[in-house]
């Protein structure tokens, strides 16, 4: 418990720090909208130019995206700062973490907390909200559980993937833009549907890397959808078993690698 | 002036030198480009499937597929992010140590980003378009005499376009102070109305003759088009050429400017 309060204290400081540069921080929010608000684009283009994608209406592919959209910014408000870590191992500085009497893991994500990345997270909210309102959802006790949980399992997943993806800087050095491949990735492929993609990278991205499981499945369940591929509809349901499963290999992961870290020799 | 000439050569030989020694980067932005590159052939596809294969705008499967690898080597080259080095050293006031040296400033920065862009050329862009051609349907130049010079001599204008856009983004720092918002401002929607995500033919009709307008297709859409030979040739080149003469133009006026404001207090 006392440790949770260092961490807040950290994380406010930094809040400080950046709200210091107002008109920065203000140019800085919009980039962090805007970044979110790309990917919306593409997706409105290719709705003017198509009134389907892989078996999937505008609003259902809106859906997606903001689902997808919500996971992702929330996570890379609350862990993003670990893409640091590539920087903390070369310059040596990670000893400094290991040295302190708190988790490695919790002071990297408070290292350099960024409060502008909630940009993205309004983004995605918005569309979220406009889909809602939209769209005949027939709505139970039951969808409105798995819409709340939704974003905080799909952010959990992609948490666990940006810690994964960046314990590999233990071993190679470059691994940052390795990392993106999964995360910014990840959330590229999560905001259309799984139908869309073929192969390995339907395999890769979406059930090894769990992505099918941040927006895809639940969506098929809010919507009553039928999945093409031949799911069952609670397979929603599997969101939360799931995230539990991704987390714990995260965690372990991110032992193994911290315990193999021998530093730089500074 | 044969020792000017051969001081930004050097410096053009350093900057291919200086990112040819990251190999592991290069090996790491390569697979980064190639899995967001096949998430869009996925999407991409799908959208012909939709409409039964109908082309849009001259792009059927085969040319948007070849855009795609087009674009995602490009990205290694044309470089639409860069660092962060020329709005620190501003920041900082180290650039006044740059704009002592016996070179022009402008010109010796552009003769680095030009060693990394050929770098590019031949460590991230060739890759991707062997890539490209070998496991996909690929659309080679139907008249390779005049399509690849073109090419060549239309990506060589994107990097000027590119470098020139990152050049007085850097610059504002000499008025702004912090202008890491606006670089990261441009970072996001830069690729974007370059034509990275989707191909600015499918654009709806305004937003296309809006960006005719802008520099943002003469980084990635016009080398691409030239390639895949979509559009008029000549009108194309000319409008990467006015962009670049414009932009330099633009950066030279505005380093004056910014030199002219400079106080070196102290040494």
């Amino acid at each position: 418990m006392a440790d949770l309060s260092v961490y807040a204290r950290l994380a406010r400081a930094q809040v400080r720090g950046q709200l210091s540069y107002r008109g920065s921080f203000a140019m800085n929010i919009l980039a962090q909208a805007l970044a979110q608000a790309s990917d919306l684009a593409a997706i409105l283009i290719v709705f003017g130019r198509v009134a389907s994608l892989g078996g999937f209406d505008f609003h259902a592919v809106l859906l997606l995206y903001a689902l997808s959209g919500m996971s992702f910014g929330l996570a890379d408000l609350s862990v993003g700062s670990i893409e640091r870590l590539p920087t903390y191992i070369r310059t040596g500085s990670f000893d400094v973490v290991l040295m302190r009497p708190l988790a490695t893991l919790f002071q990297l994500f408070v290292s350099d907390f960024q409060l502008r990345r909630i940009g993205r997270v309004i983004t995605a909210l918005g569309t979220l909200v406009y889909v809602l309102s939209t769209s005949d959802i027939h709505w139970s006790p039951a969808k409105v559980l798995l819409l709340v949980l939704t974003p905080l399992a799909g952010a959990t997943i992609f948490g666990s993937i940006f810690v994964a993806a960046n314990s590999v800087s233990f071993w190679f050095v470059d691994a940052r833009e390795l990392a993106n491949t999964v995360t910014y990735g990840g959330s590229y492929l999560t905001s259309y549907p799984i139908t869309v993609f073929s192969g390995w990278l339907r395999t890769l991205l979406g059930y090894i890397v769990p992505g099918a499981f941040v927006a895809y499945y639940p969506a098929l369940t809010l919507l009553d959808h039928a999945d093409p591929l031949g799911a069952p509809t609670w397979f929603g349901w599997l969101d939360a078993p799931v995230t539990v499963l991704t987390a714990l290999v995260a965690g372990l992961l991110w032992r193994t690698a911290v315990r193999h870290y021998r530093g730089t020799g500074s | 002036m044969c020792a000017v000439i051969g001081c930004y050569l050097r410096i053009t030989l350093a900057g291919f030198h200086r990112f040819s020694t990251y190999r592991q980067a290069v090996v790491a932005g390569t697979a980064t480009n190639i899995v967001f590159g096949l998430i869009k052939v996925g999407i991409l596809t799908a959208v012909y499937v939709a409409r039964d294969g109908a082309p849009i705008g001259g792009y059927d499967l085969t040319t948007t597929i070849t855009y795609v690898w087009l674009g995602q080597g490009l990205l290694g080259v044309v470089d639409f992010w860069g660092d962060d080095e020329l709005a620190e050293r501003i920041r900082s006031g180290d650039v006044v140590v740059d704009l002592s040296r016996p070179w022009n400033l402008q010109a010796a920065l552009l003769c680095g980003d030009l060693g990394r862009a050929g770098f590019g050329l031949v460590a991230r862009f060739i890759p991707q378009l062997a890539l490209g051609a070998l496991f996909f349907p690929f659309r080679w130049p139907g008249d390779p005499w005049v399509v690849w010079p073109a090419f060549l001599i239309s990506t060589a204008c994107a990097v000027l376009v590119s470098f020139h856009i990152r050049f007085l983004l850097h610059l504002t720092s000499f008025w702004l102070l912090d202008s890491r918002g606006v670089i990261n401002l441009y970072r996001i929607v830069g690729a974007t109305l370059a034509g990275l995500e989707v191909p600015l033919s499918y654009f709806p009709d305004w937003a296309q003759a809006v960006l005719v307008f802008t520099p943002f297709p003469a980084m990635l859409q016009d080398p691409i088009n030239v390639f895949v030979q979509v559009g008029s040739l000549p009108l194309t080149l000319a409008h990467q050429l006015l962009w670049v003469a414009l932009l330099a133009a633009a950066g030279r006026l505005l380093l004056d400017g910014a030199v002219r404001k400079v106080v070196v207090q102290g040494g």
